[in-house]
């Protein structure tokens, strides 16, 4: 039968590679000499904690674009309201310490003369409501946006299209000072989390080790959900979505889920993200943003989950290096890069890394005959 | 439920669509019994294919009745409940799951529940591999289970597309042009299998390959511009002035 295995080989290696990251990047932060090559300095841990947020949010995007062929420009979206349910959190943990010091209202609306807190404001100093709201608010917008999308049978591009309006719209209605996020200065200044200074070498490795461990319960998740029948369901509207219809799959019900499942992914990502930069503003709602983390899925290799994450951490950190180098040039690059992949790699660093695998073993071993060894194992 | 206000399995009455003005169906009649099999032919651009859109609710039409089992009002509903009734249906070109394999084809195809939360928890039972086997033996595939569907020659996707139409047991099966593309023998054998599955079940068949609809053995109808031209015996049909005059006139 060819029941897939919720973890196949490619899976474990993915876990195990998380694992080793999760525990040598606080090593080395801690234990190897400043000053020695070995050595991940204090700068560099929440910077790779940022490549590992965008590597979830790159997984999310995989798992409806690669398995089910939505799409969606417009993720970054989601991203930043998670992003945004986290920073309201770390505003409120400020308290009496901003530049104010008011106990209650976050500078910013000291600034704009409010006299109180906002109603969605209240409870966000618990963060276990934040919590739920950075899964709930993305996840609320996904549904009721796909709702609409997917019912009426929007596809394609002008679904792509649609999901590029939605974040530019949220984009300018969060540069709003009136909206009551900040206006275009976002969110900032946090101080700690949970009474851990965020400034501090142990909280950021603390971060670190969150945002792995989130990354590889999210590559769990998803890799449970593409290898269920459900998965195989949604490979199939990929493939040949009329097909399923007549088949008696109501389509539009899957892609809502799988959407509404992937926009909470997106907004754990951003949540884990904001307090790891230390702002989060309206900008992350920028339509180029989620169009960039579609050329990941793209570069690492899509549909396989695990070339998302490749993807994510090998395009940021060239972008990293490049805008250490040239800076005015990292666009142009990255366009470069894409128009590489499209045409030269089609299915991204790992397919094209899984060819070359196949190729060399045909060479060191007899051609294997699928069709025998699949009866024999009968 | 109102009583049924027809014994057919599938019943169209006046049936028509048109798009942008051109009627492609024109008040078509028809009606299939149970456990009959109907051969469709008729010229290109005849129709065919878009009484197949109306049937399984790909298409509305403008007026006209679709019942299915005498009370289901065809018209009013979507191509999942369609499906769900019992209606399967095989598309002209052949169309599969290409990156599954032949097998995972099958068992997507299986009457089972389709809700995404059910699809979610399912595991894979001992008797839904019996019937996949089973189905396998049917349509001749078994050597080629674990093959990805996309790797298949062109008459083996057809096989399995009428395959994934058995795994769902509908009560009635349209299959547009089955035969297309395949080889003499094959041809045979699907006009075979076809035979066989209509002892069960209702089979519309719509097809250009006039040995094959004679293979059939079955009442022919003949459309023609969105209606029905002749009803009758293939010999019948085909000594009827008018359809040789569409199919010569050609
Ligand atoms: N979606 C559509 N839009 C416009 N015209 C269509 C559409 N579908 C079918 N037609 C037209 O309707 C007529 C009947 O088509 P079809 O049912 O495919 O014929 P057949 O299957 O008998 O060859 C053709 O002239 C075709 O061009
Ligand atoms: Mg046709």
């Amino acid at each position: 039968m060819t029941n897939q295995p919720l973890l196949d080989r490619q899976s474990i290696v993915v876990l195990a590679l998380l694992a080793a990251v999760a525990i040598l990047v606080p090593a080395l932060n801690i234990l190897a000499a400043p000053g020695s090559v070995l050595h991940v300095s204090d700068h560099l841990v929440p910077l790779f904690g940022k490549y590992i947020c965008f590597a979830l949010l790159a997984l999310s995007v995989d798992l409806i674009w690669g398995f089910c062929g939505i799409l969606s420009l417009g993720h970054g979206a989601f991203f930043a309201l998670g992003g945004y349910a986290m920073g309201m959190y770390l505003m409120r943990q400020i308290g009496p310490r901003g530049v104010y010091s008011d106990p209650v209202l976050p500078d910013f609306m000291v600034f704009l003369n409010w006299k109180e807190l906002p109603w969605f404001w209240h409870g966000f100093d618990w963060l276990p409501l934040a919590a739920l709201m950075v899964l709930l608010v993305p996840g609320a917008l996904a549904f009721i946006f796909g709702w609409f999308a997917f019912r009426s049978r929007v596809t394609g591009v002008y679904l792509s299209i649609i999901t590029q309006a939605m974040t530019f719209a949220l984009m300018l209605a969060f540069f709003r000072n009136d909206m009551g996020f900040g206006g275009n200065n976002g969110l900032t200044d946090f101080k700690d989390i949970l009474g851990f200074p965020l400034q501090a070498a142990s909280t950021r490795i603390g971060l670190f080790v969150l945002s792995v461990a989130a990354l590889a319960g999210g590559y769990l998740l998803c890799r449970w959900v593409v290898s269920s029948k459900f998965g195989k369901v949604l490979v199939a509207v990929r493939d040949a979505e009329s097909r399923t219809r007549f088949l008696g799959y109501r389509v539009e019900h899957y892609k809502l889920a799988v959407f509404t499942l992937s926009a909470m992914l997106a907004g754990v990502a951003g949540a884990l993200y904001v307090p790891q930069v230390g702002i989060i503003n309206p900008s992350e709602f920028a339509p180029a943003n989620s169009i960039e983390v579609v050329i990941w899925v793209a570069v690492g290799g899509r549909g396989t989950l695990a070339g998302a994450i490749l993807g994510a951490l090998v395009v940021n950190a060239g972008k990293t290096w490049f805008t250490g180098v040239l800076p005015e040039f990292w666009l142009f690059a990255l366009g470069g890069l894409f128009v590489f992949v499209t045409l030269l790699m089609p299915r991204g660093i790992l397919g094209a890394a899984k060819d070359i695998w196949e190729r060399s073993g045909r060479r060191l071993r007899p051609a294997r005959v699928p069709e025998a060894t699949a009866q024999a194992a009968e | 439920m109102t009583a049924p206000v027809t014994p057919a399995l599938l019943y169209l009455d006046n049936v028509s669509v048109s798009f942008d003005g051109f009627r492609a169906l024109n008040a078509l009649s028809l009606a299939i019994d149970h456990a009959e099999m109907r051969a469709i032919i008729g010229p290109n651009g005849a129709g065919k294919t878009t009484m197949m859109d109306v049937i399984t609710g790909k298409t509305r039409p403008n007026e006209g009745i679709a019942l299915f089992e005498g009370s289901h009002d065809l018209t009013a509903l979507d191509e999942a409940a369609i499906a769900e009734l019992g209606i399967g249906r095989k598309f002209q070109t052949p169309t599969v799951f290409e990156m599954h394999s032949v097998e995972d084809n099958l068992l997507l195809a299986l009457k089972e529940k389709r809700s995404p939360f059910a699809t979610l928890l399912s595991r894979r039972t001992a008797q839904e591999r019996e019937r996949v086997d089973a189905l396998l033996e049917r349509v001749r595939l078994t050597s080629s289970r674990h093959r990805k569907a996309g790797e298949l020659s062109h008459g083996q996707k057809q096989w399995l597309e009428i395959g994934m139409l058995l795994a769902q047991q509908p009560k009635l099966l349209l299959i547009d042009e089955p035969a297309a593309g395949m080889t003499d023998q094959e041809t045979a054998d699907t006009a075979d299998l076809l035979r066989d599955i209509a002892r069960t079940q209702s089979v519309v068949v719509v097809e250009h390959d006039m040995t094959f609809v004679r293979d059939l053995g079955v009442k022919v109808t003949c459309l023609h511009e969105g209606s029905v031209l002749a009803e009758g015996s293939l010999d019948a049909v085909s000594a009827n002035e008018r359809v040789v005059e569409v199919y010569l006139g050609r």
